[in-house]
């Protein structure tokens, strides 16, 4: 047998240094397995910002709000992709739901990612809507129209009453949203740590610093959304609504720095077996990934910028800069972050007496093009759910009024 | 009345599913009239006896198929040299690979012996814990077992296991691994790599029985397993092991 695959493991088997189990010369989780903690990580980040303007009434996030329950529900719509592009298998991967094995962590994604998707965005996105479907479809002509009506299910309620149950529905949703979205990622993160054969990934902490390195993305990318779009439209970026979301960041990358530097030094001073080849793997294998770009650039400057902003009076648009070199520093250190867990977990061997290499193929299901493919298609998602469901044209109620249909179910 | 009927017909797709599901069940063992609530598989390794041979991990390619390169196995053998300034060099023993012919200066050397390895079938195997769809089994007599039929190429257990055991087959896309010769042990035969080992450093045999070969073993030696500590309490046992090896 003499294809691409034996070729490139007799390529990478030159590079290892000291002893790996034989097996181990291929990594086994590479880009794609990255991509996906990295995209499910925004969808719980912006959805835990959306619910700080509904359960905790963070009025000046307003204007964000329903851009960041769109922007979850297009990442979490891709993030399967890059787990079916990866299997060996992917046709029969049906078999997680119609056959999960209750011990396995991972199967219980089928039902975290339906109860996420179905229960909490796609009911919260459409209670918040219904209302302004309606009043869209009355106004629009042939093919928005029915989207708009067939999407709020041929509701016709807009009456204050109805109205006044959306947003207690979105409330209660939100509440109910909230320990889901710590469900959502803090199960990923304990995919990985509660593996006892691999001392890198095995830590009781690893759920909880997933969850908070997500909400520490989401945020970054809503305000990068936000700052983007909001000038496209050709509106004003309203800066209280940056500056308050960038003040929910620099907490959460507070609480995210200490918890990751607590598992450093908790590692640092247990001293375990594994500690030498860990020693090692960060300083060969992950020395940029992870002192230079999470830590660096992914961490340190962004906390740096934001503490200046704090400390001195700059202006509004040395702010807005700030916050989206911010943003976008942290949008890295975050995927480093990701990689670092999911690729550097793989780099040293489970004898603990060599470290092993990963390369990237340029092209193929699982190289860069196509990670870049899975990183753009959220966002094209996105895209198309601004133009059917716009976070900013709330539609005026008053305008229809004793519209058709309005009696009808005010009575009921 | 209405309850007895259906209750009746309740039992009866009860029956139905349950005859319909064991026809389409697999069969994994080699002989129809195995019983294998009558064994409990383990093997016994004496590292002392072990010279290096390979023959072993050639037995076990040929035997179950395993691709030839030197990135996929069933089983292999591990060299390790520790040298008199205390440093440790350990090599996978195999024809195909450069570096496993280093030689090392004789007067260098403080000891050196080779160590067979293989999955060790876990009493509490962390593979078929983690496999997300029950394709990783334990069978009745006491063998992990992969479905390739069911199995999705998620490679979480390759990740769950401590030992390195498993490994992604190239052409079938799925996780492959020992599986102690199933088809032959279920005939009443050995596993190729124990059938094969000129110094018999492989003992196999049934834990219940009284008076077996790896019964003997286990009464006349000190044995030691792999990385106790993440009590996967293995069925494979060593005598004669190093504090070196992982």
């Amino acid at each position: 047998m003499n294809n691409p695959l034996t070729e490139k493991l007799f390529e990478l088997l030159k590079q290892v240094s000291g002893f790996i189990y034989p097996n181990e010369i291929e990594v086994h989780w590479g880009i794609l397995v990255v991509v996906y903690p990295y995209l499910t990580g925004l969808v719980a980040g912006a959805f835990i910002l959306a619910s700080l303007v509904k359960v905790f009434n963070v009025k000046e996030v307003q204007p964000a709000y329903r851009l960041a329950l769109l922007t979850a529900l297009a990442f979490l719509l891709i993030a399967p992709l890059p787990l079916l592009l990866h299997l060996g298998h992917p046709e029969r991967s049906y078999e997680i739901f119609l056959n999960p094995n209750f011990t396995s962590a991972m199967a219980m994604f089928g039902f975290v990612y339906a109860w996420y998707l179905m229960v909490v965005l796609v009911l919260e996105i459409w209670f918040t809507y219904r209302k302004d479907m309606i009043l869209w479809s009355q106004k629009e002509r042939f093919l928005m129209r029915w989207i708009h009506k067939t999407i709020s299910l041929f509701s016709k309620d807009v009456s204050e009453k109805g109205a006044e149950f959306d947003k207690k529905m979105v409330r209660g949703i939100t509440i109910i949203g909230i320990p889901s979205a710590f469900l959502l990622h803090g199960y990923v993160g304990f995919i990985f740590g509660s593996i006892k054969a691999n001392p890198w990934w095995s830590s009781v902490l690893m759920p909880i610093v997933f969850l908070f390195s997500a909400i520490v993305s989401g945020i970054a990318l809503v305000i990068l959304l936000y700052m983007v779009i909001t000038p496209l439209r050709g509106e004003k970026i309203d800066i209280k609504c940056v500056d308050k979301m960038a003040s929910f960041l620099f907490y959460a990358v507070i609480v995210d720095f200490s918890l990751e530097m607590l598992d450093f030094i908790h590692r640092l001073y247990e001293s375990e077996e594994s500690i030498k080849i860990l020693g090692e793997l960060v300083m060969n294998r992950l020395f940029i990934s992870l002192g230079v770009i999470q830590v660096l650039l992914g961490m340190l400057i962004p906390l740096a910028l934001m503490v200046a902003i704090k400390l001195f009076r700059f202006d509004e648009e040395l702010r807005k800069l700030l916050y989206f070199v911010s943003a976008i520093l942290i949008q890295l250190g975050i995927f480093a972050t990701r990689w670092n867990v999911v690729v550097g977990g793989q780099m040293f061997s489970k004898s603990f007496r060599g470290l092993t290499v990963y390369k990237m193929e340029l092209g193929g299901v699982e190289g860069f093009l196509m990670t870049l493919v899975l990183l753009i298609l959220p966002l094209v998602t996105l895209a198309i759910l601004i133009k059917i469901l716009p976070p900013w044209d709330s539609a005026k109620a008053d305008s229809v009024e004793g519209g058709p249909g309005y009696q009808k179910l005010a009575t009921d | 009345m209405e309850r007895r009927r259906f209750l009746g017909r309740f039992f009866a797709n009860v029956a139905a599913v349950t005859a319909v599901s064991g026809f389409f069940r697999r069969s994994f063992a080699g002989s129809k009239d195995y019983d294998p609530t009558k064994h409990y598989y383990g093997m016994g390794i004496q590292v002392d006896k072990c010279i290096g041979c390979g023959r072993c991990v050639e037995a076990c390619k040929a035997e179950n198929s395993v691709p030839k390169e030197p990135f996929f196995f069933r089983t292999w053998v591990e060299r390790y040299i520790i040298k008199k300034n205390g440093e440790v060099t350990v090599q996978n023993i195999d024809s195909r690979i450069e570096k496993s012919n280093e030689t090392f200066a004789e007067k260098d050397i403080l000891r050196s012996f080779f160590v067979p390895k293989l999955c060790n079938q876990c009493e509490n195997p962390p593979c078929v814990q983690v496999c997300p769809v029950g394709a990783t089994f334990k069978t009745e007599d006491g063998v992990i077992l992969v479905d390739d039929e069911r199995c999705i190429g998620c490679r979480y257990c390759i990740q769950a296991c401590p030992y390195g055991a498993r490994y992604l087959h190239p052409e079938k896309e799925v996780a492959d691994k020992c599986t102690f010769c199933y088809h032959r042990i279920t005939k009443g035969m050995l596993p190729a790599c124990v059938e094969v080992c000129p110094t018999q450093a492989r003992i196999f045999g049934d834990v219940k029985s009284t008076a077996s070969p790896l019964t003997r073993f286990k009464r006349m030696n000190k044995l030691h397993v792999l990385k106790p500590s993440l009590n996967t309490e293995p069925k494979v046992s060593y005598s004669g092991l190093d504090g070196e090896v992982r």
